[in-house]
């Protein structure tokens, strides 16, 4: 129950872009067409599932006996920055055609804070190990989910005509705000309505 | 030389603002601006760490090989970023809640990435200095801007830091009685983003003309 639970609350209740703002600079820099949208959504769920189980097992297993909570933040970056490596790496050598498909999407998640901030929220909601892989593995789909809905909508925006001001940035940004609008239709009490 | 420093300081503020012209650091942008302190308490944490990263960073260029300079400027960059939140949590503790996820993901602010390797891994200190503070100041306006309207409509009032007998709050009078509560809302930020983007690109185009 409790992880349909964090899956609801992290596709829809706090969609990380849509209701969190983490992640915004691949929300409007990589949904021009979906494509680049679903490679960079999948790359991004990849690792942040990863980086949960790592980060939760660094925190629990060495910050928290020897009383290094303040290096959260460093040896979380330093983890994940690693890892984005090294993910890069095995991908590059056991699977040519996925590193084509994600691997220029790989070097531009170390910098996506919503891969840091699931390792912290996590740590913050005090979840079990498979509790954290689970919220960042949810985390990542509603990432998925809202760059794929922006891609398309904004595929179909180029067909249109909009004023010059405009174009490009500023009707992607009023396009999100009416996604944001639709996505407040889930909220907490939908949680509670569906599983009692 | 004098005024080509002074355009080190200043281009930060408006002719490379790096919210509203570079789009770097969104996410805090519309995530803590809610109220105006935190907007300002966000922006003089940027400013910090990017003062005092940029410092070091231009210190160290020499030292680093440029093969793990990224890594490297991580490592410096949550350094300080450790030392902000450290600070914040002793000396106010209000924002520091406020603020939450934002502060340490500061590290992950393109922007403060972005001027460690397009500026102060090439230039003197000073002007790394002066670039850390333009920047920060630029940041820290854009987010005093965007903080202001939206809780100037979402909730009627002007949240500052409470000084003697001034509680830090402003009541606006109609707007406190019918506030426009979608722009304290993630939608209304992101609207309000995409006009006020708008509204810079037609700025400057009239400017060009």
């Amino acid at each position: 129950m409790t992880y349909i639970a964090i899956f609801i609350t992290f596709i829809f209740v706090n969609n990380f872009i849509l209701s969190q703002f983490l992640g915004l600079c691949p929300f409007i820099g990589v949904s021009r067409n979906s494509e680049s949208a679903i490679g960079m959504g999948m790359a991004v769920t990849f690792v942040m599932g990863i980086a949960s189980i790592m980060t939760w097992i660094i925190y629990h297993a060495i910050l928290l006996p020897l009383q290094l909570q303040y290096l959260q933040t460093l040896s979380f970056i330093l983890l994940i920055a690693a890892l984005v490596q090294f993910v890069e790496m095995i991908i590059q050598k056991n699977s040519p055609g996925l590193y084509k498909a994600l691997g220029i999407f790989l070097p531009l998640i170390t910098t996506n804070c919503a891969v840091l901030g699931i390792a912290i929220m996590n740590i913050g909601e005090n979840y079990s190990l498979m509790e954290s892989f689970a919220a960042g593995v949810a985390a990542g789909i509603g990432f998925t989910l809202a760059l794929i809905l922006m891609s398309n909508i904004r595929e179909r925006l180029d067909l249109h005509p909009v004023r010059k001001v405009f174009q490009g940035v500023p009707i992607a940004f009023i396009s999100g705000g009416l996604m944001a609008l639709a996505f407040m239709a889930f909220d907490k009490s939908l949680i509670t309505n569906l599983l009692g | 030389m004098e005024k080509n420093r002074l355009s080190v300081l200043t281009k930060g503020i408006f002719k490379e603002n790096p919210v509203f012209i570079i789009m770097l650091g969104l996410c805090p942008t519309l995530g803590v601006t809610t109220q105006v302190v935190n907007g300002i308490g966000m922006g003089l944490a940027v400013i910090f760490v990017l003062l005092f990263s940029n410092v070091f960073i231009s210190l160290l260029k020499d030292f680093i090989p440029s093969s793990v300079r990224i890594p490297a400027y991580i490592v410096i960059i949550a350094a300080f970023v450790t030392i902000v939140e450290m600070l914040m949590h002793a000396f106010a503790p209000a924002v520091y809640q406020a603020l939450g996820i934002f502060l340490p993901l500061i590290v992950v602010n393109c922007i403060i990435l972005g001027r460690a390797e397009a500026f102060a891994s090439k230039n003197s200190v000073l002007d790394s200095a002066l670039d850390g503070i333009g920047m920060g100041v630029g940041f820290t306006l854009s987010l005093t801007l965007i903080a202001l309207i939206r809780e100037m409509f979402g909730s009627g009032t002007i949240t500052l830091m409470p000084m003697g007998s001034f509680s830090g709050v402003i009541k606006i009078p109609v707007l406190y009685t019918y506030p426009v509560r979608v722009m304290t809302l993630a939608a209304g930020a992101l609207l309000l983003m995409g006009y006020l983007k708008a509204f810079f690109e037609w700025y400057s185009q009239r400017k060009k003309a």
